[in-house]
């Protein structure tokens, strides 16, 4: 995995609450058996005016004017300011993959769904939450200044605004130290292969029907 | 004396291999259910890393979520979902499996109906698959939820998940359901009180009298929509009604193995005195079925109810969300639910395909016929066996009597990833999980309701009453 330690990076707004997966890549994209690729379909039917469906040539559809990530201060973004339960919906790891896809290294806002939330980690897209009126005066501010951007330091566990201000964030101790060194944790589980087969084995002599 | 357990406590730790100090467990998996949407890309990291599958009898797989619903000797058209399902085909051969039920064998469905009625899915397992609506599970008091595809890999190469323990939340559904009142009408109703971020972070366990009250159809209906409200897990204890439903499924022990078994699974319950981190309780008498309005399952009404004004909303956020949804949905605040036309009808998915679904459906059709304004009314049974078991019931000839479409099994127009889907602005009663945007077509408008429910609106044109049908 690649590794997350720090960002500068420019900010984009997305005002929604419960923005859900199917929002963030619509069904039709995930019949791809592919990892990559997903990023010019990132909010596909938002995005574009015309229904998408994959193998289009997305260069020549007409972009939606109104959806935030089409003006052209946000473009290059790395940074999606979020709001309550992002993420929320199907499992499907294609969401981060378009996100990441799309250039966007980190979220922030105010909670995520589970499953969305874990996925990100297994991608090296770091989902900040920080409290509502922290992210209500980032949006503010990302909105009245064209450029914002912001720092974030995992290892300090903080972002940064432009004035220096810092914000402190919670992240899981163990899903930090993979971010930052881009661990593969099927490695670091396989390291422990041998308690792994004396707890199978002991399970399967209590219980046989489950290893039928 | 030992501390009293809930059930998820119990779960969890019966299946901790390792655990680090900071609470972060290794937690074996039993089961590792496999379709062709999440699954291509962890065979492929799993080859390119040169790893073997830890232990394939752990392993059942199906196609269901690309599978056309009819015109099955023509197999596949869209190239992209042929491709898709052929690589499952491929991997599966490969690596091996307990058990494959591939596109067009007679046991094949969809993966959360297939496990459960195969007795595949067993209580006290851990369960898991690429798949968020693999809170199904849980109603046979299994630690069962949703995987991305990094963690497809994980269990493909370890039999493991790296987890911290969740919260335990108890929703206690006390008292008798009102006649017409369904599992589905019950998990709306619980979604529309906490939200759809209600449960986020905890496992939920369903207790109470009106739960043990369901059968195990409806008690995978709640389950199922756990993750509508937030909780990758939800989880209802084991009772006679878990057992004798496990009785003679394929995969589930026999004889005096299966009596063994159910000796223990009957300890698989919340001990008396155990503590959750939050309870939330509810009143079944007081539910009413239920439909949703909104583009997400926490905008739900009574059938009685208006379809509610975003003006009333203080919370700005939540307030610009409702007006977005109502403009979405093309609806107007005031607007009896009862007076909202429907253009399709929508009956199956791994929330409402199981044969008591389908039963509940053609109650309500038998002897009326779809209203002249419905274009299609699509029934599509979860899998192959409860399609034959519907066939021998003689429910498939009061469908198509009533004007209905029986079609073959899958997930059909519940995410649209096979032909089945809406045209922009078609509105649908469905009895999925989802009414997101464009969930079942790109500009489709879905409302959720029970199966009775939605029988009623292709009958009557528009939401209705069962009661109040002619």
């Amino acid at each position: 995995m690649r590794a997350f330690t720090t960002l500068d990076g420019l900010v984009a707004p997305l005002d929604r609450a419960n923005v859900d997966t199917d929002a963030i890549i619509p069904k039709q994209f995930l019949k791809s058996i592919q990892r990559s690729g997903f990023g010019p379909n990132l909010f596909d039917e938002w995005r574009y005016l015309d229904h998408g469906e994959p193998g289009m040539d997305n260069s020549i559809r007409k972009l939606n004017p109104d959806f935030v990530l089409n003006q052209s201060r946000y473009a290059g973004a790395q940074i999606l300011l979020t709001r309550d339960n992002f993420g929320c919906g199907s499992s499907r790891e294609h969401a981060p993959w378009a996100l990441d896809d799309y250039g966007f290294r980190a979220l922030i806002g105010t909670s995520y769904a589970d499953i969305f939330f874990n996925n990100c980690f297994k991608n090296g897209v770091l989902p900040i939450c920080l409290p509502a009126d922290v992210v209500d005066r980032l949006f503010a501010t990302c909105m009245a200044h064209e450029g914002y951007r912001l720092k974030i330091d995992l290892a300090a566990q903080q972002v940064i605004e432009p004035d220096g201000k810092a914000h402190g964030f919670d992240v899981d101790g163990f899903r930090k130290e993979c971010l930052l060194n881009g661990w593969d944790e099927i490695g670091l589980t396989l390291r422990h292969a041998d308690e792994i087969r004396a707890f199978e084995a002991s399970r399967k002599a209590a219980h046989p029907y489950y290893f039928r | 004396m030992q501390q009293a357990q809930t059930l998820y406590e119990k779960l969890w730790s019966s299946h901790v291999v390792r655990q680090d100090a900071d609470g972060t467990a290794l937690i074996y998996i039993d089961r590792h259910l496999v379709h062709e949407v999440t699954s291509p890309q962890a065979f492929e990291g799993l080859k390119l890393a040169g790893r073997k599958p830890w232990r394939v009898s752990s392993i059942v797989a199906t196609a269901d979520h690309n599978t056309p619903t009819d015109h099955w000797e023509e197999g596949i058209k869209d190239p992209i979902s042929r491709q898709q399902v052929e690589t499952l085909d491929a991997n599966i051969r490969e690596v091996g499996s307990l058990a494959y039920f591939p596109f067009k064998d007679e046991r094949q469905g969809i993966v959360h109906v297939i496990g459960p009625e195969n007795g595949a899915t067993l209580p006290g397992m851990t369960v898991v698959c690429g798949d968020s609506h693999t809170s199904t599970h849980g109603a046979f008091a299994c630690l069962a939820h949703g995987i991305g595809t990094s963690e497809v890999e994980h269990v493909l190469a370890t039999q493991c998940l790296m987890q911290k323990k969740s919260k335990t939340l108890l929703i206690k559904v006390d008292g008798d359901l009102a006649p017409g009142v369904t599992a589905k009408d019950v998990v709306l109703a619980i979604i529309g009180r906490i939200g759809t971020a209600g449960g986020t972070g905890y496992a939920l366990e369903f207790g109470g009298s009106a739960i043990r009250a369901l059968s195990m159809e409806g008690r995978m209906t709640i389950c199922n929509m756990a993750i509508e409200a937030g909780a990758r897990a939800g989880l209802i204890a084991v009772d006679e009604t878990t057992i004798e439903y496990l009785k003679g499924r394929p995969y589930a022990p026999a004889g005096d193995e299966f009596d063994r078994a159910a000796t223990y699974w009957r300890t698989l319950t919340s001990d008396a005195g155990a503590v959750y981190d939050k309870v939330v309780e509810m009143d079944a008498a007081a539910i009413r079925p239920q439909v949703t309005w909104g583009t997400s399952p926490e905008m739900v009404s009574d059938i009685s109810g208006v379809v509610p004004d975003p003006a009333a909303e203080k919370d700005p956020v939540k307030r610009e969300g409702m007006s977005r949804a109502l403009a979405y949905m093309g609806l107007k605040a005031g607007t009896p639910i009862k007076r909202i036309p429907v253009d399709r009808v929508f009956i199956g998915s791994c929330t409402n395909s199981r044969i008591e679904d389908l039963r509940a459906a053609a109650a309500v059709a038998k002897g009326r016929q779809k209203a002249d304004s419905v274009k299609q009314v699509l029934v599509v049974p979860g899998s192959g066996l409860v399609k034959r078991q519907a066939e021998s019931e003689g429910l498939d000839k009061v469908f198509v009597a009533a004007g209905f479409e029986w079609r073959e099994p899958g997930c059909s127009m519940c995410l649209a990833m096979n032909a089945d889907r809406l045209e922009s602005g078609e509105r649908c009663a469905s009895t999925s999980n989802r009414n997101f945007e464009g969930r079942q077509g790109a500009g489709g408008r879905t409302h959720l309701v029970s199966p009775a429910l939605a029988a009623a609106a292709a009958i009557a044109g528009h939401f209705a009453d069962v009661a109040e049908l002619n």
